[in-house]
């Protein structure tokens, strides 16, 4: 019996090298979940055009609390998926650890910097794409009262806020911004009835146009914002088409342009700093026919204006994470 | 910022408060019921959890949102329904069985909501009669001319959805049937005493069990407020702590109706504050940050439970498996 375990048991090994061999990329999403209409879902975007372009397969991992992340991880290394591509900051202090151990995997983290040898980090510059959110909204609102609602309140969502506020200023400086974070646990990323609640509090406060960056609880944000008749932006993906007529814009983050490249790329990526922005297209804003009628020539004229400043370097956005502070409130 | 201006902030938060209070005060008097009869509920998560799910469900494939209402109240009954085989019936940990229900909500809606609609969890939003609509009340232009009550009409009490006047019904109607009617009387005992309830020939299992399922009834109610009334559709762990939130009101209202309602009110305006006044400035010296506001519920708990407040006395037989002969 024994004997015909261990035959049975090396006959498995060795099927198990045979698909280790294929080396696969990998995905793992954070919390949010691949269909969070945003961050991860981009990231499944860019993953799925891989695939069709190059007809290979890769593995993806959806998680269902915090403590999975660096099981996840070794589990894909181990398994000799290579390179391995997570989203979202949270993962930074799991893959510090398995980074090390796998020093043959490369790893991708999205939005977070790990200083490891094996690991390409990249990040965006959020703080771009929400300074034109801003132009914009300051452009819409015909209340001049505007709302910013955050997810969970951390340094990254801040530099969105502080992108944001810039953007307004920089447009009408008389105009008032309203501020809020969905809270301080995971549990803000998704919450749309406390988002819901935040959008019909902005908008008692005088807000008619709200800039959502929210994961799913800005899928509270956007729907009450089209309840009520007021202008909304969306985050992350295109957002566009899930209200149309009332979400004005979406502020992009390439996050599938990272996911595709790091997949292409494949078990040779470069590694170290990527910097996404709006100049090598890796922060954009979204135009369809779903907000054709009401992003107006107008505000798109002033929009494209900021871009082509903030490329030039003509005008310079402050990153909040440089100092943790934000020059205009 | 002058009289009426304030006024109307004033009532904008009350208007809110109201709101954010309904599926607290929904779950509290589920809680209230289940714990005044000798079960603790800390399911009252899970059953929300799963209600939400089911309401979005059937609203969405049935364009009703009262059938989406019926169908989470069936779902909160299976739940309840568990907790009492579990509690009652094999007599086991009523904590450990609350617990697994919500972890049961927690997967099973995911699951289920994933293989359904493929949004990763996620229900299709809700539109037209899937979803409640608020009421406009009568009277609105008759009372307008009334200083100060006109506008608190309007804003206030007129304009909510149909199941926030259920919610304020259920609260005197909770009150009555246990503190004026015979089987009120017999579901406290049985929280406090059950074996001179069993002396008196009346069955204790049958008492709990009724009280679970009022529980259930309730639980699904306030799970599809959330689900159908305040959002347009469910969403992950959509109900984020609530049901936690309700269980901490219910210590803070001292297991009793009237008391829940103020208890839950009081939640609701703490939330209603940190959502429209995030940072309140005091005197220019220092900012009260949201996150203290945010927090203030559970510290009032710790604070009522600690007895610097009042006592708060749970029901004697709570938590304890009625067994008949030792």
């Amino acid at each position: 019996m024994s004997f015909m375990k261990v035959i049975l048991g090396s006959a498995s090994a060795v099927a198990f090298t045979a698909v280790a061999a294929f080396a696969d990329p990998a995905i793992v999403y954070d919390l949010g979940g691949k269909f969070d209409k945003s961050f991860n879902e981009a990231a499944s975007h860019g993953a799925a055009r891989w695939k069709k372009e190059t007809g290979k397969n890769f593995r993806e991992i959806e998680l269902s609390s915090a403590a999975q992340r660096e099981q996840a991880l070794r589990r894909l290394a181990e398994k000799g998926n290579n390179p391995i591509v997570m989203t979202g900051f949270a993962f930074a202090s799991s893959l510090e650890k398995v980074a090390k151990d796998f020093p043959k995997t490369k790893f991708v983290i999205i939005d977070m910097v790990v200083n490891q040898p094996n690991v390409r980090s990249v990040v965006f510059k959020e703080q771009e794409g929400s300074y034109l959110m801003g132009v914009a909204a300051a452009k819409a609102s015909k209340s001049g009262t505007v709302g910013f609602i955050g997810g969970m309140d951390i340094p990254l969502i801040r530099k969105f806020a502080c992108g944001y506020v810039q953007g307004v200023k920089a447009t009408a400086p008389n105009d008032k911004v309203i501020q809020n974070m969905t809270g301080t646990t995971p549990s803000a990323w998704n919450d749309p009835v406390k988002g819901s609640e935040l959008t019909k509090a902005q908008i008692a406060q005088g807000a008619d146009v709200v800039y959502a960056a929210a994961g799913g609880t800005g899928v509270g944000v956007l729907q009450t914002a089209a309840d009520e008749g007021i202008y909304s932006i969306g985050v992350d993906s295109n957002q566009n088409y899930l209200h149309p007529g009332s979400v004005l814009t979406s502020m992009m983050k390439r996050v599938d342009v990272a996911v595709y490249n790091a997949f292409k790329d494949g078990p040779t990526l470069k590694t170290g700093f990527n910097v996404l922005g709006l100049a090598n297209g890796g922060i954009d804003y979204a135009l369809d026919k779903n907000n054709a009628k009401i992003f107006t020539p107008e505000i798109k004229a002033a929009v494209d204006a900021a871009k082509a400043g903030i490329i030039s370097g003509k005008i310079k956005v402050h990153d909040y994470m440089s100092d943790n502070s934000c020059p205009v409130k | 910022m002058d009289y009426a201006a304030s006024y109307l902030q004033l009532l904008l938060t009350m208007d809110m408060t109201v709101r954010l209070s309904v599926a607290l005060i929904l779950a509290c008097l589920a809680g209230l019921f289940s714990e005044r009869a000798g079960i603790f509920d800390i399911g009252l998560e899970g059953k929300m959890l799963i209600s939400a799910f089911l309401s979005a469900t059937v609203a969405y494939e049935t364009n009703s949102a009262w059938l989406g209402v019926l169908a989470a109240i069936a779902g909160s009954l299976v739940f309840s329904a568990i907790h009492g085989l579990a509690s009652i019936t094999f007599r086991g940990n009523q904590l450990i069985s609350g617990v697994a229900l919500n972890f049961l909500a927690s997967g099973l809606t995911v699951v289920v909501g994933n293989a359904w609609y493929h949004q990763g969890g996620r229900t299709p939003t809700l539109t037209g009669a899937g979803r409640f609509h608020e009421i406009t009340l009568p009277f609105i232009d008759t009372f307008n001319h009334i200083p100060v009550f006109g506008h608190f009409y309007a804003e206030v009490i007129s304009g909510h959805k149909p199941i926030v006047y259920i919610a304020f019904l259920v609260v005197p109607l909770t009150w009555w049937i246990l503190f004026r009617t015979r089987f009120g009387l017999r579901l406290r005992a049985v929280g406090e005493n059950p074996a001179s309830v069993d002396t008196a020939g009346i069955s204790v299992v049958r008492l709990r069990y009724s009280a679970v399922m009022i529980a259930g009834v309730l639980c699904g109610i306030a799970g599809a407020y959330l689900a159908t009334s305040q959002a347009a559709g469910f969403g992950r762990e959509m109900t984020a702590g609530r049901g936690y939130i309700a269980l901490a009101a219910l210590i803070f209202a001292k297991w009793r109706p009237f008391y829940a309602l103020g208890a839950t009110l009081l939640f609701g305006l703490l939330e209603a504050i940190s959502n429209l006044y995030p940072n309140i400035n005091v005197f220019n010296l220092f900012d009260i940050p949201v996150q203290f506001t945010q927090a203030l519920p559970y510290i009032l708990t710790v604070v009522i439970l600690a007895g610097f407040v009042g006592k708060a006395v749970p029901p004697k037989a709570g938590g304890e498996p009625y067994v008949k002969e030792r």
